[in-house]
């Protein structure tokens, strides 16, 4: 060891400092495609300088499916399933901008009550959604209990979906003029009660455990700071965009269906970190919750689907005994109807931020062309810049923060 | 009450607004379903953005959509819609161009356009001058051809699978073991520009029972396309990999082929370098 010392005693002059220092280059390391914390195929190409990173280049696609070109050789109705299948943590919401965007190009008027149950059960989604969101973040940084407690409540929303669409998951409940099947009132009353019992005990047991928990924040606090500017030159929105201090909310600005009927807060960040972000889609859970009670409260009678026949399907019943509601029923299945030509750009609040479905329409029973405009493709285009400067640690805790799924970003 | 899809408010006299702030770069403005759409020069297309944000206040790109039209001559439009969060209110700009010429970039105004504009260029091959990372996003590695163009076929013209034999993904031509159907129910009483299979000798006096004819079609087109067109193929069979052994050793692209700014080109698709994917 002494003579080490003297060596490098002898290496260091004056004159030049960085004498005997050893060169070390960056090291550059693969995260994914297979990583836990990844919340799928994410691969990151990232630069490191020691446990800093200097570069981050994500690399997505490894889950395209291709879904714009399937969608251009299905009809408007077989193009619906494949929106549940985008996002696979909130269907509904998924489905939500395609039906919206047809019915604007039809110009076609949504009864009532199924306004108000796409309302309730787009909250429904956002619930699910940030369930899976905030127990898969604090797990990335640390904790498990809580996200156990939270998938028991994601397996409550999914038994209610199944129960009002048949499905789990993939429900294809909304459709252009309405929503598929009326419920039951048992389900809504059964809601209700989650709504007032099971949902704030777990859910506020859960945070309890994280929101002022001294480990979580060393996690979270000033970590990938993003600035009002920064978040609307790349494009940021939902609970990113919020997160970063802007209190924009299409449920509010751009009201659809029967949002604008709503009392809701929105909740925006101060201290634009990942901590900020968590906390949003925390206060997000509860705003929803209020939605939903206020669906319930005014939930009226009526038809679930338009009643114009050349877009929604009949009832079954009247299929059964009606000629013209069998026709209509063949017709509506094999051919589907026709949406007269032009182009919209429909954007909706999803649970992740701007979910928007571009739809050309050239009069045909098929789509010209659709373009979905999914929010994790911009949020993670910004990971390069976010993540410069932190420690590797960090980017489970800013990944987890951006809420990404790869059957969105991918499509 | 009509349809309950997000509602803007429409703000009075925006369009002559936008209109005069662009000038001589704008070529069309479009006023349906209560969106706007402004059809800008191409080459005037940073100049225009850059008046949308700074004095329009259209501080947000969301979104960058291509959409091909085969029988334009300018085949490709690229739509650009912008969000203003001040002013609650939503546009489109578009720009025509086709596959050689290329587009002035945005990604200078805004950095979210990196990744948009290098997914219209995977999907369309349109290219955009000026972004400096314009290689393929969605695709696979080492991918040819651009895949929503209507002239690309869906079944797509490579299949990657994982063989037994030689213990690694191999890429192979499409074999489909039933051919792809693609069925037209559309009604043929509602104004069909074409005959229906086996209707050819149907008679068409007048009082026959057959449909009411509508004028023998040149080769029937496919509904879907304008009747006339014949669609556009532009890619050559040594871009896209289609119908030759894609792992053969002594595979050689052509020497004409245009060499996309890509990641990877200088492997042919089916030389796949196992760390491509691991």
């Amino acid at each position: 060891m002494s003579t080490y010392l003297d060596e490098l005693e002898q290496k260091v002059s004056a004159d030049d400092p960085t004498l005997g220092d050893t060169e070390i280059q960056n090291y550059t390391i693969n995260f994914g495609p297979q990583h836990p914390a990844a919340h799928g195929v994410l691969r990151l190409v990232m630069e490191l300088d020691g446990e800093i990173v200097e570069r981050c280049d994500p690399h997505v696609g490894l889950l395209h499916r291709g879904t714009e070109k399937l969608i251009e050789y299905k009809t408007y109705l077989q193009a619906l399933p494949y929106f549940d299948r985008l996002d696979y943590c909130s269907p509904m919401g998924m489905e939500h901008s395609y039906v919206l965007a047809i019915e604007k190009l039809l110009n076609l008027e949504v009864p009532i009550r199924a306004q108000y149950l796409r309302t309730f059960f787009a909250e429904l989604t956002r619930i699910k959604n940030h369930m899976l969101n905030l127990g898969s973040h604090v797990m990335d940084v640390g904790a498990m209990t809580p996200n156990l407690w939270l998938f028991e409540l994601r397996e409550d929303c999914m038994n209610f979906y199944e129960r009002a669409s048949g499905a789990r998951m993939h429900a294809a409940y909304f459709r252009p003029g309405g929503v598929h099947q009326d419920v039951p009132l048992k389900l809504l009353t059964d809601i209700a009660d989650w709504l007032d019992t099971r949902l704030p005990r777990l859910f506020e047991d859960a945070i309890s455990l994280v929101a002022d928990n001294r480990i979580f924040k060393q996690r979270n606090v000033d970590i990938a700071v993003v600035s009002k500017e920064d978040a609307l030159k790349w494009g940021f929105s939902g609970p990113m965009l919020r997160g970063s201090g802007i209190a924009w909310d299409i449920r509010k600005s751009q009201p659809y269906d029967v949002y604008d009927r709503m009392d809701f807060d929105i909740p925006v960040g101060t201290n634009f970190d990942c901590y900020d972000r968590f906390m949003v889609r925390v206060e997000e859970v509860r705003q929803s919750a209020r939605i939903m009670k206020q669906c319930l409260n005014e939930m009226p009678e009526g038809p679930v689907l338009s009643l114009d026949t050349k877009v929604a399907p009949p009832r079954r019943g009247e299929m059964k005994r009606s000629m013209e509601a069998l026709i209509h029923h063949f017709k509506l299945y094999t051919e589907g109807f026709h949406v007269p030509a032009g182009e919209v750009y429909v954007a909706t609040e999803s649970p992740k931020g701007e979910f928007g479905v571009y739809l050309v329409a050239d009069g045909s029973n098929k789509p010209y062309r659709c373009k979905i405009r999914p929010t994790a493709f911009s949020h993670l285009q910004a990971m390069d810049f976010m993540m410069k400067g932190h420690m590797l640690a960090d980017t489970t805790a800013v990944l987890g923060a951006m809420d990404i799924v790869f059957g969105e970003c991918d499509r | 009450m009509g349809h309950s899809a997000p509602k803007i408010a429409t703000i009075p006299g925006i369009a002559e607004e936008i209109a005069g702030l662009l000038g001589s770069m704008l070529v069309e403005t479009v006023d349906r379903a209560d969106e706007l759409s402004f059809t800008v020069v191409r080459e005037k297309l940073a100049d225009a953005m850059v008046v949308l944000r700074d004095r329009a206040q259209y501080q947000q790109l969301m979104e960058i959509a291509g959409v091909d039209y085969p029988e334009r001559p300018e085949r490709f439009e690229v739509c650009y819609h912008l969000l203003s969060v001040t002013r609650n209110h939503r546009v489109r700009v578009k720009v025509q161009t086709d596959e050689d010429t290329p587009v002035p970039t945005v990604t200078h105004i805004w950095p979210v356009a990196g990744w948009l504009e290098r997914e219209v260029f995977d999907m369309y091959g349109v290219i955009f001058e000026g972004n400096s990372d314009l290689r393929r996003i969605l695709t696979d590695y080492g991918f040819k051809g651009h895949p929503q163009r209507k002239d690309f076929p869906l079944t797509g013209y490579v299949e990657m699978w994982y063989s037994e034999e030689d213990k690694r993904v191999v890429y192979k031509p499409v074999k489909l073991a039933q051919d792809f159907r693609s069925f037209d129910f559309q009604s043929p009483w509602e104004g069909a520009q074409y005959v229906l299979p086996g209707d050819e000798k149907a008679p068409q006096a007048p009082g026959a029972p057959s449909p009411v004819a509508a004028p023998p079609p040149p080769p029937a087109a496919p509904k879907g396309e304008p009747a006339g067109a014949t669609p556009k193929v532009t890619e050559k069979s040594e871009q896209t990999g289609a119908g030759e052994p894609a792992n053969s050793k002594g595979h050689e692209k052509s020497p004409n082929a245009p060499v996309p700014p890509e990641e990877h080109t200088d492997e042919g698709k089916g030389a796949a370098k196992p760390e491509d994917k691991s």
